[in-house]
C-alpha cells in the first residue's frame, strides 16, 4: 500500500477524470468513483465544441482568455481527441456592426487570433453559407470527442496507480468528527474491468481529501455532507445532422442566443442550443419546439440545414454556478467560469472541495487548479505535469501513413481508427490476430477496436460505443448493435450479451426518437422491421417466462411433432386439408 | 402513341408483383413501374403471415388469430379466404422453392440473431433448421463475418428453450478476402465453388458434426447453385444442411425478387423500371394516368385500372416531415397524430404510431380520404402502404403484401373485364 495521501475524487466527467490523472502524476493515491460511464452526466452530453475563446471575448474575457491558453494545450497533448476545424463568427444582415466590432476587439484583447473575412471569403471556406450573410470572423474554434478525451485522462491515471471505478453510485457522504473522511459507494451491475464489487454491493472509500466534482449533480453529494452548493442546472439541446454540413465550427456573430452554433463533429454537426434552468438535472422534458428551433434558426445561416436530415437528438445539462451574492434571473447571464468551493473555509467542513461551473475546453484547468489546492491542504509539494505530457493515444499521432496497405483496411475505415486511436493505432490493431472486418459500416469501426474498447470497459455496450463511436452513425445501430453484442461472446455469456444488447438498442432509440420524420423515419422503420420482424426480438421466447410449446407448431412437411404431454399437435401433409390448410402449392410450376 | 395498358401497378416489391400477376391472370394487359430495387433484398425471404397479437407471441396457428386483430387492420379487408388466396399464389410463383403449404400452422425459423421466427412459407433451403423440429443442431459461422455469431445463437437458443441440442462454432473460411468482404462475395466463392471451397468447407465442418442431426449456416450458401451446394454438403457431412435468414444483404430476399420477376416476365407483365412515377391525370374524378419522369421528361402511363403499391416509410411509399405524414404520390390521407411526438413510443419495441402509418382503405382496398369517400374509384393499394397494421411486431409484413396485392389485382382484373 502506497503511503501517499488518498484522494477521492466523485464524477467521471472531464473534471474529474482531468483531476485523477493530475493528482496520480504528482503521486497521490487517487479513486474516481463515477456513478454510471465515464461522461455520463454533462461531458457526454455537449456539442463537443473546443473554444477558441471566441464565443467569450466580449461578455466574459476572463473565460476566453482561458479558452484560448488550453485550447493551445489541447491541440498539443490531445490530438487525439481534437480537430482543429477553425470557425467562423458570421454576421447576418440584421446582425449589428457594432458587436462585429465588439468581437473582434474582445478576441484581440484576449490574444485570440481573428480575422476578418468578406462574405465571399467565408464562402469559399463554407459554401453553404446563406447568401445574405455580410462577413465573419475566423477564429481558432475546433472540435473535440469528449469520451476520447475522458478514457484517454482515465487510462493514464491508471497507468499512474489511480483507482477508476464506474458503475459506483455514491450513496453518503461519510462525515466524523465534523470532518469528511470519505464516501459511501453502491456497485451497480455491469461485467469487466472496471467493477470491483459485486452488484448492489455497498463499500466504503475512506479518504484523507473527497473531491466533489459532480456538476450539475454536486448540489445532491453536498446535501450528503449536510452542506449547500447551489447549482443551478441548465438544459441545452443539441440536434446531430447526418453529414457534415460545414467543415467549420459556425457561431452567429451576436450577443447571447439560443440557436446559434453549428460544430462539425466527426461524420457529423451538430446543432446547439438551448439555455434554459431546470429543477432537477436528471428529470427534466425534452421538447419538440427545441428541435425545431435549432433546424429553423440555424437555417438563417446554413439554409440547407432546413432539409437535411437529422439522426437524433439530445440534452445536456450545464452545471451553472454563481455566488449567491450575484442572483441572475436568466441563465445565459450566469458566467460560464468555475469556482473552487473549500468547504472547511466556507461550512467549516474539513476535508471536502466542491468544483463547479466550468467548461470542457479549461477541463485541464479546473483540474489543475483544484490539485494544487488540494496537494496544498494536504502538504504535498508535486508540480504539476499535465500541460506537457500528452495523453496516450497522442504520444505520437500521425494519419499519413497509409493504413491501408498496412493493416489491410480500406483506406476511409483505416484512416478513421487511426483518427481515433491515435498513436494506439499499432497497438490495438496491428496486433490483432485474425480477420479484422468492420463491425459499424457507418462509423468504419472495425472488430479490433470493438475488442479494444471491450477490453477496456467490459460488457457495457455503451461504454464500448462511447470509446468507438460505433452505433452513432446514420442508421443509429440498425446494421451494428447486434454486432457489436455478438463480439462479446463467448468471453460474456450470452444473457449478458443480449442484455447489453437490449440497454444499448434501448439508447440508440431514445435519442432517435427526436428525429423521426423524413428520411430518419424511414431509417427507423428499417430499423425496427429488423430488429422485431427479422431477428424477432420484441417476442423473444429467451426473454419471456413463457415456455413456448414447440410441438404446436409446423416442422416441416412430412413430420408429425408431438408436443411435451405426448399430444399430438403438429399436422402431416395428409391432414393438409383436413386441418384447413392449403394444398398442391407447386401445382403450379411443376 | 400514348402509353395505355388495361392495368397499371406502380411498385416493384412483393405487394406490386403479387398485384401484377393477379391481375394478368384475369387476362388484362398489365404493367408494373418500378423505381429503386425493391426492399426485398433487405427482408429475410420468410413469408410471414400472422405470428404475433397483442404481445401474445409466437402464434401457431394465424388463421386462428385474424378476428383479435384492429378493425382497420388490411386483413380484415381482405378476410380469411383473401389470405388463403395470396398463399396460393404465391405458392404457384415460388413452386417448389418453399415449403409450408402443407399445414395452417406457422413454422418456427431460428433467425441470424438466435431468437425463433413465426412463419408461414420458407425457402428449402432453410425447412432442415426448423426449431419446431427436434433435432440436435450444430451451427456455423465464419470468422471473417460479424452479422451471425453461431455460439451466441446457439446460447440464445437454447435460451430460449428449443426442444434439441444446440451448439455452435466458428470457423475459417477457407478463401480469405479482404477483411471487410460482405456475405456476397462469400456467397459469389461458395456458388463458383471458388479454389474447390465446397470441399474445403466440408472438411473444416466435418470435424465438428459429432453427432448432430443437422448443421446450419447463415444464408449465403450459393445463389443459382444454391440446391447443388447443399446436397454437396448433405453428402460429404451426412447430416441435414440448412440455411439461417439474415439482414441486409439478404441472399434469400434477394432469390425471392429473382423468382417473381421470373414469374411477371411469364405471365407476360410489361415492366418499366428505373424512373419514379411523380404524378397522376384525372378526369371526371377517375384516375386515368400515372406520370413518370423519365430523365425530366414526364411521361402519362394510361390504364383504366390502377394499383398503388409503393411500399410504406421504408419504400418511400409514405413520407413525412416535421409537421405531417402523406402518400406523396396521390396525396391519400394518412392518418396521424398531429404532434410527431405521439408518432412513437419511448420503448424501443413500442406499440409505435408510426409502424401502422399508411392509406385508410375501403372495402374494396381502395384509399379514401379523411371525410372516408374513396380517393379515386379505379385506384386501389396494397402492401407496405397501406396504414393499420404493425407488420414488424406482428410478423405480418409479407402476409400483408401478399394478400392484398393479390386481392387488388384481381379486383382491377375484373373491373377491366367488365
Amino acid at each position: 500500500m502506497s503511503n501517499a495521501p488518498s484522494v477521492l475524487v466523485i464524477g467521471g466527467g472531464s473534471t474529474g477524470c482531468g483531476i485523477v490523472r493530475d493528482l496520480a502524476m504528482r503521486g497521490l493515491d487517487v479513486t474516481l468513483v463515477e456513478k454510471g460511464n465515464l461522461t455520463h452526466g454533462t461531458t457526454g452530453r455537449m456539442h463537443g465544441l473546443l473554444h477558441s475563446g471566441g464565443r467569450y471575448a466580449v461578455s466574459d474575457q476572463s473565460s476566453a482568455r482561458e479558452c484560448i491558453a488550453e485550447n493551445r494545450v489541447l491541440r498539443r497533448i490531445a490530438t487525439h481527441c481534437v480537430e482543429m476545424t477553425g470557425g467562423l463568427f458570421v454576421q447576418r444582415p440584421e446582425d449589428t456592426d457594432e458587436y462585429f466590432e465588439r468581437k473582434l476587439e474582445g478576441c484581440r484583447e484576449c490574444g485570440i487570433p481573428a480575422e476578418v473575412l468578406s462574405a465571399e471569403e467565408a464562402r469559399e471556406i463554407e459554401p453553404h453559407l446563406a447568401a445574405d450573410i455580410e462577413r465573419a470572423i475566423r477564429v481558432p474554434d475546433g472540435a473535440v470527442d469528449p469520451f476520447r478525451l475522458c478514457v484517454a485522462n482515465a487510462a493514464d491515471a491508471v497507468d499512474h496507480g489511480a483507482r477508476v471505478e464506474t458503475h459506483a453510485e455514491v450513496t453518503d457522504v461519510l462525515v466524523e468528527d465534523g470532518e469528511v473522511v470519505g464516501v459511501e459507494v453502491e456497485h451497480a451491475a455491469g461485467e469487466g474491468p472496471f467493477v470491483h464489487g459485486e452488484a448492489g454491493e455497498r463499500e466504503e472509500i475512506y479518504a484523507d481529501h473527497v473531491i466533489n466534482a459532480t456538476g450539475a449533480w454536486a448540489g445532491q453529494i453536498g446535501e450528503m455532507a449536510g452542506v449547500d452548493v447551489a447549482v443551478r442546472p441548465s438544459k441545452g439541446v443539441m440536434t446531430i445532422m447526418n453529414v457534415r454540413q460545414v467543415d467549420t465550427v459556425i457561431n452567429r456573430c451576436k450577443p447571447k442566443g439560443d440557436a446559434d452554433i453549428v460544430v462539425p463533429h466527426e461524420t457529423t454537426c451538430i446543432l446547439g442550443t438551448t439555455d434554459v434552468e431546470v429543477d432537477d438535472p436528471e428529470d427534466y422534458p425534452e421538447e419538440g419546439w427545441e428541435v425545431d428551433l435549432m433546424i429553423d434558426t440555424l437555417s438563417e445561416l446554413v439554409p440547407m440545414l432546413s432539409e437535411a436530415r437529422t439522426i437524433r437528438s439530445f440534452w445536456g445539462v450545464r452545471p451553472l454556478y454563481e455566488p449567491p451574492e450575484v442572483g441572475s434571473d436568466d441563465p445565459t447571464d450566469i458566467t460560464r467560469d468555475f469556482f473552487l468551493l473549500d468547504h472547511d473555509d466556507r461550512d467549516d467542513l474539513p476535508g471536502l472541495t466542491s468544483i463547479v461551473g466550468g467548461k470542457l475546453t479549461t477541463y485541464r484547468l479546473m483540474a489543475e487548479r483544484i490539485a494544487d489546492h488540494v496537494c496544498d491542504r494536504l502538504g504535498v509539494d508535486a508540480e504539476c505535469r499535465t500541460a506537457e505530457e500528452p495523453l496516450p493515444g497522442s504520444e505520437d499521432f500521425s494519419v499519413l501513413r497509409d493504413w491501408m496497405d498496412e493493416f489491410g483496411l480500406r483506406s476511409p475505415v483505416g484512416r478513421r481508427s487511426a483518427e481515433r486511436l491515435g498513436s494506439r493505432i499499432d497497438e490495438v490493431i496491428g496486433e490483432w490476430d485474425g480477420p479484422n472486418p468492420t463491425v459499424c459500416e457507418c462509423e468504419a469501426v472495425t472488430r479490433a477496436e470493438i475488442h479494444d474498447a471491450i477490453d477496456g470497459a467490459g460488457s457495457e455496450l455503451n461504454a464500448v460505443r462511447l470509446r468507438t463511436r460505433a452505433s452513432m452513425g446514420n442508421c443509429q445501430g440498425a446494421f451494428c448493435c447486434h454486432r457489436m453484442a455478438n463480439e462479446l461472446v463467448p468471453e460474456y455469456d450470452e444473457a449478458v450479451a443480449r442484455d447489453a444488447l437490449d440497454d444499448l438498442y434501448q439508447e440508440r432509440w431514445t435519442g432517435e426518437r427526436h428525429a423521426l420524420w423524413g428520411q430518419q423515419l424511414s431509417q427507423a422503420m428499417l430499423k425496427h422491421l429488423l430488429h422485431a420482424t427479422t431477428m424477432n426480438r420484441d417476442a423473444d421466447p429467451a426473454a419471456s417466462d413463457e415456455p413456448v410449446d414447440f410441438g404446436a407448431f409446423d416442422a416441416g412437411p412430412g413430420t408429425v411433432s408431438t408436443a411435451d404431454d405426448g399430444r399430438e399437435s403438429g399436422v402431416t401433409t395428409d391432414d393438409a386439408v383436413a386441418d384447413g390448410g392449403t394444398s398442391g402449392g407447386s401445382d403450379a410450376d411443376s | 402513341m400514348p402509353i395505355r395498358d388495361d392495368v397499371v401497378v406502380i411498385g416493384g416489391g412483393l405487394a406490386g408483383s403479387m398485384a401484377a400477376l393477379s391481375a394478368a391472370e384475369s387476362g388484362a394487359g398489365v404493367r408494373l413501374i418500378s423505381h429503386k430495387k425493391s426492399t426485398l433484398r433487405q427482408a429475410s425471404g420468410l413469408i410471414d403471415v400472422l405470428g404475433a397479437v397483442d404481445g401474445d407471441a409466437p402464434i401457431a396457428d394465424p388463421f386462428a388469430a385474424l378476428d383479435r386483430l384492429p378493425e382497420e387492420h388490411p386483413y380484415r379487408v381482405v378476410g380469411a379466404e383473401g389470405i388463403r388466396e395470396g398463399l396460393r399464389r404465391f405458392d404457384d410463383v415460388v413452386g417448389d422453392r418453399y415449403l409450408g403449404s402443407h399445414t395452417d400452422r406457422n413454422a418456427l425459423v431460428p433467425t441470424h440473431g438466435g431468437t425463433i421466427k413465426p412463419t408461414a412459407r420458407y425457402p428449402v433451403s432453410v425447412a432442415p433448421g426448423l426449431a419446431s423440429a427436434a433435432e440436435d443442431t450444430l451451427l456455423v459461422g465464419f470468422r471473417g463475418l460479424t452479422d451471425f455469431d453461431p455460439v451466441a445463437a446457439a446460447a440464445h437458443l437454447e435460451a430460449a428453450g428449443v426442444p434439441f441440442d444446440v451448439d455452435g462454432a466458428v470457423v475459417e473460411f477457407p478463401i480469405q478476402f479482404r477483411d471487410d468482404a460482405r456475405t456476397t462475395r462469400f456467397a459469389k466463392a461458395i456458388d463458383e465453388d471458388q479454389e474447390d471451397v465446397r470441399d474445403r468447407l466440408a472438411g473444416t465442418v466435418a470435424a465438428g458434426i459429432d453427432g448432430h442431426d443437422r448443421v446450419g449456416f447463415p444464408a449465403m450458401l450459393g445463389d443459382d447453385h444454391g440446391t447443388a451446394v447443399r446436397e454437396y454438403l448433405e453428402d460429404r457431412l451426412g447430416v441435414a444442411v440448412f440455411q439461417i435468414p439474415t439482414g441486409p444483404p439478404s441472399l434469400l430476399g434477394m432469390q425471392l425478387e429473382d423468382q417473381l420477376i421470373d414469374a411477371l416476365e411469364r405471365a407476360e407483365v410489361r415492366l418499366s423500371t428505373g424512373n419514379p412515377a411523380v404524378g397522376y391525370e384525372a378526369e371526371d374524378g377517375r384516375l386515368t394516368a400515372v406520370t413518370v419522369d423519365r430523365r425530366g421528361q414526364e411521361v402519362p402511363y394510361h390504364a383504366t385500372e390502377f394499383v398503388l403499391a409503393t411500399g410504406g416509410l421504408v419504400g418511400k411509399g409514405i413520407d413525412s416531415d416535421r409537421e405531417s405524414v402523406s402518400e406523396p404520390l396521390f396525396g391519400c390521407h394518412v392518418p396521424h397524430p398531429e404532434d410527431r411526438y405521439e408518432w412513437s413510443e419511448s420503448e424501443a419495441f413500442g406499440d409505435h404510431a408510426f409502424a401502422r402509418f399508411g392509406v385508410v382503405p375501403d372495402d374494396d382496398l381502395r384509399p379514401t380520404d379523411a371525410d372516408s369517400a374513396v380517393h379515386f374509384p379505379n385506384l386501389r393499394a396494397a402492401g407496405g402502404v397501406l396504414g393499420g397494421a404493425d407488420v414488424a411486431r406482428e410478423k405480418s409484413a409479407a402476409g400483408v403484401s401478399i394478400a392484398t396485392g393479390t386481392y387488388a389485382g384481381r379486383r382491377a382484373g375484373e373491373e377491366v373485364a367488365q
